[in-house]
């Protein structure tokens, strides 16, 4: 597959195509959890290899001069990283607003204290349910819960702002008083209440994780019942309810864009436009080959699905093309093993009875917590070898 | 929209922060995870917002760089309203 373009195409793209602004750095795929909804891909146990703490700052140097100004420590879980302060201190210094996303496992208050001096901006600890013992299922960790409590008041009582996520599903959909209440409770600055995304290990495991059209409904009544009762007080405390875009007619404009402003580097070195772009039938380039500025502006992968020449119908005479671009790539791949077709979330597409049959999967018993797929590396062996 | 009084003394809230992004070519406030591009009239009172200065000494402040501006004080007044509905700022 080419990796470039020509001369002309590439120098309007250019023109047209801003900086990217967000850099995803997943510095690890080790992680001490389990979770069934991994965003990670399935098979990275055969992804061993990591950047080294120069390489990594390398990349953020790059990133900075193009224009990125957030940038996320994310995994796996980063807090393996023993360089992790060091990374922090050295984005931070060039003007990154620097965001750590953990589990808070292998979080401790000396660790807090130093990230704070290297000058993290933000930390945002994920929890699986407000009960522990779904929690530590979920997790697949016993200790996890208590940890992630600890944690919380620990880089509150830091004085960090602090946004609490918990990943939603059919299991702990229905405790969503129980989780907000948790996280009033915690002096979160911002809740995220983000229903799984069917990807990764979460499409692995959909059916035993897909809410009901019931049970989202009800979600919904509870966050706007206690939006309307912060908004009253005066509480600055954001809650921000992620559904699941299979409940849609209309797909999500997935990142705003592909290569329109996110930019995931893996812990590999491979750049991506999103997370999940990696199951995709296109080579996407690696920092130890090429400059960030070739990979974002005139490399094959990141100018695969800008703009719109690359769609069929229903998408490329839709009206709304502009704003959902189709919907997400990833999605379009995984149901229908074509990444240019429509994603079948859209209710135009001839692949939407796929989602309408999960819709109705959802309505049905499911198995229970224990018998779906667990994240971890001899499950990652097995699956690649399939 | 709340109006703050004018005694009032905005800071910024924690883990909110501005600064100058040469590739935008403006003011951002940048936050958990967002990002909020900030127009030049914004930028001007936000970089007053510091915790010290009242809401009245921002506006006469404002109104001595920009003399021919009317009806600035207003638009301070509402933009900071507006900023503190939204808690990027609180008052202390």
């Amino acid at each position: 597959m080419s990796n470039t373009g020509s001369v002309s195409a590439d120098s309007q793209v250019r023109s047209e195509q801003g900086p990217p602004l967000w850099l995803l750095a997943e510095l690890t795929y080790r992680c001490p959890l389990q979770c069934p909804y991994c965003s990670n891909p399935l098979e990275f146990a055969e992804h061993k290899q990591e950047l080294s703490t120069a390489q990594w700052i390398d990349v953020f140097s790059q990133a900075r001069a193009l224009g990125a100004a957030q940038l996320g420590f994310s995994g796996g879980e980063p807090l393996v990283r023993d360089d992790l302060a060091e990374l922090i201190g050295a984005a931070r210094e060039m003007g990154y607003y620097t965001n750590l996303i953990t589990s808070g496992m292998g979080l401790n208050q000396s660790r807090i204290d130093k990230f704070l001096e290297a000058g993290l901006d933000h930390i945002q600890i994920s929890f699986q349910s407000s009960d522990s013992e779904v929690n530590n299922m979920l997790a697949g960790s016993r200790k996890a819960f208590d940890q992630k409590l600890a944690m919380a008041r620990a880089v509150k009582a830091a004085g960090y702002p602090m946004v609490l996520n918990f990943v939603t599903h059919r299991h702990n959909i229905d405790q969503i008083e129980k989780i907000i209440e948790l996280c009033l409770a915690l002096e979160a600055d911002f809740v995220e209440l983000a229903t799984c995304q069917y990807y990764g290990w979460a499409h692995l495991n959909r059916a035993g994780l897909l809410p009901t059209k019931a049970q989202l409904d009800h979600a919904e009544a509870v966050t706007n019942r206690y939006r309307a009762q912060l908004a009253e007080q005066g509480h600055p405390c954001k809650l921000i309810l992620v559904t699941p875009d299979y409940y849609e007619e209309r797909p999500k404009g997935c990142m705003n864009g592909w290569g329109n402003i996110f930019l995931t580097i893996t812990p590999d070195g491979t750049a991506l436009p999103c997370h999940s772009a990696r199951q995709l039938p296109v080579t996407f380039p690696s920092v130890s080959e090429y400059s960030l500025s070739h990979i974002w502006y005139d490399s094959f992968g990141f100018n695969r699905y800008r703009g719109d020449d690359w769609m069929q119908e229903p998408c490329r005479s839709c009206p709304e093309k502009h704003q959902d671009f189709g919907g997400c790539r990833c999605q379009a791949y995984m149901l229908t093993g074509d990444a240019t077709q429509a994603d079948p979330v859209c209710s135009k597409s001839p692949h939407h009875h796929q989602i309408l049959s999960a819709r109705a999967e959802a309505e049905l018993p499911q198995p229970p917590i224990e018998e779906l797929t667990f994240r971890n590396e001899r499950t990652s062996r097995i699956i690649c070898k399939v | 929209m709340s109006i703050p009084s004018l005694a009032a003394v905005p800071t910024l809230r924690p883990g909110y922060r501005m600064q100058w992004e040469p590739v935008q070519d403006c003011h951002v406030l940048l936050y958990p995870e967002g990002m909020v591009k900030l127009n030049g009239s914004a930028a001007e009172v936000l970089q007053r917002v510091d915790g010290r200065r009242s809401v009245n000494e921002i506006i006469a402040e404002l109104q001595a760089c920009f003399p021919s501006a009317s009806g600035l004080d207003e638009d301070v007044m509402a933009f900071i309203g507006e900023a503190h509905e939204q808690h990027w700022i609180r008052f202390r």
